[in-house]
């Protein structure tokens, strides 16, 4: 795989490595070993075994006829990675390092998680590969997804609910770089998305890459050409890196969807590229939501994966240099989507994809019928039915 | 020289070693903060170090992160923190530092930040998330505006890198005495006798050393010292204490915690 690494692990001026100088060495460790076995035949080929036999890669690339149909207007490609096992693309990310992290001897890993879909997936892993795994969440979020914490706890893994800050994503980020401080000879952090010190953005990136590769190629099968355009969502942005990247230097429209929540204008949103100012936070510099005085928000989502104030850094630098469109979706929208999705095709996609799917819907009726969008469906909505249900409730009452 | 170099002039002259006590800015109030820090002059400490809170402090461990949250609760902003400090730079010559994160900084601007922080009597910056390698914007402004960059090194760091640490680093060089956060107590290990030990003998006296984290009594003090530790910070303990303790009893108390302490640098 064609890798290009960023210089003294920056993408033009975003990402480097603002971190405690305890965790030096250690990311000096990680990068080392990362250069050294992604070349590795042999690990390459063991991490393929397990995409391919444990994971469920390669996966389907649909056509949404029915969603097509519905819209009138471009053909609507998804690419299935909510049937990956555990549901969500994370599962990519979680085998590389936890494979990884096996070679460089790690006898314990450890790994925040907000709605606990990157929790399970470090916890199928590192079961699959007999790794010890801790988990750590924001307490409000082990309150939000439950089941999810119990799922996490039957594959053997222990969660710590974190009461410190906000109780979301951001401090359990903090809390797990905690430990990693405090446990560093001995642990693995099996970071969840493209963010962080260098080298995690190349790191899970790379990873993630399958997602474009795949795309790629089966478009030339199905379609005979490359996509004109393709949509994913974006929180932290591993998802939606891992299907860019491959195709940057291709004619391909790029776009990914933030969480725009409430709206942009209000204070309940998770829309970092669209708003956000730069600034350094999880040992990176990047776009972040934050006050004048640089204290970092809280942010709001209607699905918990995307509620994180600051994004990978390669994605604020394809923002910068104009590369990839970065857009947002209303949680209104987003459920729209979400039941429109359901309904037209009988696919419940993860509230996280459906923000993909809303801008999908928003552009493809512009566009002709020759054309073709590609939308990364990263995860399914098993999770978020009961959020749904709640949403759809009130709604009911607020329009009475 | 910086306050900070003839501080540490100034204290070998006298055969001791200095006392560096850190503070929360607005904890538990901008009231109680001041008092403080007039205990902890009074009990004769002889640097200052002032933090200032930020949202995500991953470095600090629970006693901070709790001092840091109290503080943003009740309001703390950049014009309070000058507002002490004016205040305290007007009362006394005492070397102050501002231990905060980067972040801190970044979004206001380096130059902009540490002009202004220099006018209002600051004289060296702690940034623990801040290495070496993203420094050199941030070192340019402060070398400009005449503020010592005051660098960590860790039990883990390598001899090779201590040095490249110690060059970048004017003022002390922080040696952070475990793997942890702030505020951990417990016995101290053997990798930490032998990084005081390390530290000192590569730095080879071009920079004092001094050495924090889990760093809480008179007898903490007192075998860093006789280790080689050329300044022992203190930073939990004192939080601990104004926990514990009635608003109008914080100067006298913190006064007398410090003297134990001051005692246990002259041995």
């Amino acid at each position: 795989m064609k890798t290009v690494l960023p210089k003294n692990g920056r993408f033009g001026e975003f990402g480097g490595k603002y971190v405690p100088e305890t965790l030096v060495p250690a990311i000096e460790e990680l990068e080392e070993n990362y250069l050294r076995f992604k070349n590795d035949t042999s690990f390459k080929k063991e991490l393929d075994y397990y995409l391919k036999n444990y994971a469920g890669r390669p996966t389907p690339l649909y056509f949404a006829e029915n969603l097509t149909r519905k819209i009138g207007g471009a053909k609507i490609y998804l690419k299935r990675e909510d049937l990956l096992h555990g549901g969500a693309h994370k599962i990519n990310n979680t085998l590389g390092q936890a494979l990884l992290a096996k070679k460089m001897k790690k006898k314990r890993v450890i790994a925040e998680t907000g709605a606990g879909q990157h929790g399970v997936a470090t916890a199928m892993a590192c079961s699959c590969l007999g790794i010890k795994s801790e988990v750590y969440m924001g307490y409000k979020d082990t309150i939000r997804q439950k089941l999810n914490v119990f799922r996490m706890n039957l594959l053997g893994s222990k969660v710590h609910p974190v009461k410190s800050g906000s109780q979301t994503l951001k401090d359990a980020i903090n809390e797990a770089i905690r430990d990693w401080i405090t446990n560093v000879e001995t642990t693995y952090y099996l970071l969840g998305s493209a963010v962080g010190p260098h080298p995690y953005p190349m790191m899970v990136r790379d990873f993630q890459a399958v997602i474009g590769q795949e795309i790629k190629k089966q478009m030339k099968q199905i379609a005979k050409k490359m996509p004109d355009t393709v949509i994913a969502c974006v929180g932290g942005g591993s998802n939606a890196i891992g299907t860019f990247y491959p195709m940057l230097e291709d004619n391909v429209e790029m776009i990914g969807v933030e969480a725009a929540g409430h709206g942009l204008k209000t204070d309940y949103h998770s829309a970092t590229l669209n708003v956000g100012s730069k600034g350094v936070l999880h040992g990176m510099m990047t776009y972040l939501l934050q006050d004048k005085e640089g204290q970092i928000k809280e942010t709001h989502s209607i699905s918990a994966g995307l509620d994180y104030p600051g994004v990978g850094p390669e994605h604020s630098y394809l923002k910068d240099t104009r590369r990839v469109k970065y857009r947002s979706a209303t949680d209104d929208e987003v459920i729209d989507a979400f039941l429109l999705l359901t309904q037209s095709e009988g696919i419940i996609p993860a509230l996280e994809s459906a923000h993909a799917i809303a801008e999908a819907i928003k552009i493809a009726k512009t566009r002709s019928k020759s054309e073709s969008l590609v939308v990364t469906l990263s995860g399914r909505g098993d999770k978020d039915v009961e959020v749904v249900e709640e949403y759809l409730k009130k709604n009911v009452k607020n329009s009475r | 020289m910086s306050r900070i170099q003839d501080k540490f002039k100034e204290i070998y002259s006298k055969n001791e070693k200095a006392l560096i006590g850190y503070l929360m800015t607005g904890y538990p109030n901008e009231k109680d903060t001041i008092s403080a820090i007039h205990g902890l002059i009074k009990g004769g400490v002889d640097i200052i170090e002032l933090g200032f809170p930020f949202s995500d402090p991953l470095a600090d461990g629970p006693v901070i992160q709790n001092a840091s949250t109290v503080s943003l609760n009740k309001g703390t902003k950049l014009d309070k923190f000058f507002k002490i400090l004016k205040q305290v730079r007007h009362e006394t010559k005492i070397p102050l530092v501002l231990m905060t994160y980067t972040n801190i900084l970044y979004s206001h601007g380096y130059k902009k930040f540490l002009s202004k922080a220099k006018s209002l009597g600051i004289d060296g910056i702690i940034l623990p998330d801040m290495s070496i390698e993203e420094s050199s914007e941030y070192i340019k402004a402060a070398r400009k505006n005449h503020i010592d960059t005051i660098f960590l090194v860790s039990p883990n760091t390598s001899k090779e890198r201590i040095k490249k640490i110690a060059k970048a680093a004017t003022g002390f060089l922080y040696l952070v005495s475990m793997y942890g956060t702030t505020g951990m107590q417990g016995k101290i290990q053997k990798y930490t006798i032998d990084a005081v030990k390390n530290t000192k003998k590569i730095v080879n006296g071009e920079i004092p050393v001094g050495v924090g984290f889990g760093v809480s009594s008179a007898s903490d003090v007192k075998r860093f010292v006789s280790l080689g530790a050329d300044a022992v910070i203190v930073g939990s303990a004192f939080l601990r204490l104004i926990e514990n303790t009635r608003s109008n009893k914080i100067e006298s108390r913190l006064a007398s915690f410090t003297r134990k302490l001051k005692q246990a640098t002259k041995s």
